[in-house]
């Protein structure tokens, strides 16, 4: 572990639903620079976990600690005002909105008559989204007519234009397509060189060993372990993933 | 052609209204030898317009954020009664500034109504449906207690001016005067947004299609101020000289105000803009972090004043308060709303097209009284246009699915 200040840090941190323990007790943290990622089974409480992160949900015990600093995120805006962004697996896009309004959304530019200054939110969400996408040059059609790669790049440029330090991706590339993926993992290896802190939740192996410094395993609300990528194997993941086991210490 | 007329920057559902609309208009001029498209009969529709404009303005808002609001008859019919108590029984009609007051009162009540039914939709997440449905009752209830199904005569002079009725205009020097600074906003508008466009290099309409959209609009003005100065007032004219035109309705007034007002609100506020986003994605709106119940309750709030609203220009044209106004007012309103192009689906709608489409259904029903269709076939007639305009409502989002 790096002795520098983590990004993240969560220390036990549990989500009860009425008698069912969605998160129990579960820890985990997140430098700069790093990618970790979250694996387990649908329902292992992953998702849970990251929407308590990002202010959805909020906690039922426990602590999280950004940048040292302790945190209670009671709305998805306290955790953006952290600098936690969070691109959901549904991408959580208003399809009847263009790209710059949904760039923008809950964090409008405003003219100093406080009405939306749309022309300069077109301006901006141009310069972010065409640095992520080279291709992509129509951004004033509603998202609905979009493609799956195009709307990932609107919720990537989201997260990335308010300069956030940390980023939660929940199964970024479940929807795309082979060119697609292949744009999102590269902009994650991108992400990770500027120093920005990344949670991925993924079920694809070969995404996860190629991108991740850690993976963080959970199963039935609980951590199993956390482990370097470069310690073990697909296999001992997948061991941990399906039957909780920990990987035998190396040497 | 809808690729071609995109391009240019029309937006292909309020041109094909407007077309529509001007289809209805030759078509009745015809079946009425002229009739319908007499100055006179033309300052009346503008005046029958109002209510339903106004109020349709509103449900733009709320039909956009997937709610629906039946009560807005009920509501016209308890605000009426509350300006009219407010004017005859509690202030009295000769009292100056009783007519403001009590139209205070009246918007205060609509709006306070309005908050009670968010609530309960907001917050405690009972559909707006059943609340709504539930207000069309009590409203309507409500009315009849204010004054225990009295009807409530006069009103204040200064007030009865606001229905479009005798002195009910602003007469035609200030109808020109008003209609050429609209065409010089408008002029300036499109200006101003081209100037905007090009400073940050955006995709621009091509001239020619904006010079076509300013000199339609400004025909539109000035064709409507010369026919409605073109329609004599008697009531301002001295004994045996010729009278001079009416001018613009005082309602038409409140409406274009009013519409404009919404219509900024609508396309260049924040809460403009949660409203579509909620009504485009719920879920997407709440991970936002934007704060959808306070945007719902306050959308009925508005839609509760914009009643109160339309209920000043009934009780004003009538010069009095019953509690039997507005009755299936809401049937009229979401028509005239979803006609205009606001998807029931919801996330899409215009203030614009919500007007056209109340001044579509307005000139059926004028239309049909000029031929002399009885009452009961004219519902029939409305119901069957609803009925086809969801209908398209719904092949049109089909077809943009594709």
């Amino acid at each position: 572990m790096s002795a520098t200040q983590a990004l993240v840090e969560v220390h036990e941190l549990s989500k009860h639903f009425g008698g069912i323990h969605a998160v129990e007790k579960a820890s985990c943290d997140l430098h700069a620079g790093e990618v970790v990622g979250l694996l387990g089974h649908n329902g292992a409480g992953k998702s849970t976990l990251i929407k308590v992160l990002s202010g959805v949900f909020p906690s039922d015990g426990g602590s999280i600690r950004v940048h040292g600093r302790d945190c209670h995120f009671r709305t998805p805006r306290d955790a953006r005002e952290a600098g936690i962004e969070t691109i959901h697996q549904t991408l959580a896009l208003a399809e009847n909105l263009d790209a710059p309004s949904n760039l923008f959304l809950g964090r409008e530019l405003l003219t100093p008559w406080r009405t939306l200054d749309a022309d300069r939110m077109e301006h901006e969400a141009r310069q972010v989204i065409q640095r992520l996408n080279p291709n992509f040059t129509n951004l004033r059609k509603p998202v609905r007519s979009m493609s799956g790669g195009q709307r990932q790049t609107v919720a990537i440029a989201r997260a990335l234009y308010f300069n956030a330090r940390i980023l939660i991706m929940d199964e970024p590339c479940a929807a795309l397509g082979p060119a697609e993926t292949r744009m999102v993992l590269d902009t994650i290896q991108r992400l990770k060189q500027e120093g920005i802190g990344i949670f991925l939740i993924s079920h694809d192996m070969a995404d996860v060993f190629e991108v991740c410094d850690r993976v963080t395993v959970m199963k039935n609300g609980s951590v199993v372990d956390t482990v370097r990528i470069a310690d073990v194997t697909p296999d001992e993941v997948l061991a941990m993933i399906i039957l909780g086991q920990k990987p035998r210490a190396k040497g | 052609m809808r690729s071609w007329l995109e391009r240019a920057g029309f937006d292909p559902r309020f041109t094909s209204l407007v077309l529509a609309l001007a289809a209805i208009w030759i078509a009745l001029a015809v079946v009425t030898d002229g009739i319908f498209l007499s100055p006179r009969n033309l300052y009346n529709l503008s005046i029958q317009t109002c209510v339903t404009a106004l109020m349709a303005c509103g449900m733009v808002f709320i039909i956009v954020a997937r709610q629906i609001d039946l009560s807005v008859g009920s509501l016209m019919a308890f605000t009426g009664m509350v300006i009219a108590w407010m004017q005859v029984t509690w202030l009295g009609s000769d009292t100056t500034g009783a007519a403001w007051l009590s139209i205070g009162g009246g918007l205060l009540a609509g709006a306070l109504v309005g908050v009670f039914q968010g609530w309960w939709a907001a917050y405690r997440e009972v559909p707006a449906f059943v609340v709504t449905l539930a207000g069309y009752l009590m409203w309507r209830g409500a009315a009849f207690l204010v004054a225990d199904g009295q009807t409530l005569a006069p009103l204040a002079l200064p007030y009865q001016r606001l229905g479009g009725g005798v002195n009910g205009s602003i007469g035609t020097a200030w109808s020109w005067a008003l209609g050429a600074f609209a065409c010089a906003l408008v002029i300036a508008a499109v200006l101003r947004a081209r100037r905007s466009r090009a400073r940050y290099g955006a995709d621009m309409a091509p001239a020619w299609a904006d010079a076509l959209k300013v000199g339609a609009s400004c025909a539109a003005i000035l064709g409507f101020v010369a026919v409605v100065s073109a329609y004599p007032d008697p009531s301002a004219a001295a004994e045996g000289a010729t009278p001079p035109g009416k001018g613009i309705g005082i309602p038409v007034l409140i409406l274009i105000a009013a519409a404009a007002l919404l219509h900024g609100v609508a396309t260049s506020t924040r809460f403009g803009r949660y409203v579509f986003a909620y009504g485009g994605n719920p879920e997407a709106a709440l991970l936002s972090g934007l704060p959808t119940r306070r945007v719902l309750l306050l959308l009925f709030a508005l839609m509760g004043a914009l009643a109160a609203l339309a209920s000043v220009i009934t009780t004003a044209r009538l010069n009095s308060g019953t509690h039997s106004i507005g009755q299936m007012a809401e049937l009229y309103v979401i028509a005239a709303t979803v006609i205009g192009g606001t998807s029931l689906a919801g996330g899409a709608g215009t203030i614009p097209g919500a007007i056209v489409g109340a001044l579509l259904i307005q000139s059926l029903d004028n239309g049909m009284v000029l031929m002399d269709v009885s009452s009961p076939k004219r519902q029939i007639s409305i119901g069957l246009i609803l009925i086809a305009a969801v209908w398209f409502d719904v092949v049109y989002n089909r077809k943009q699915g594709k």
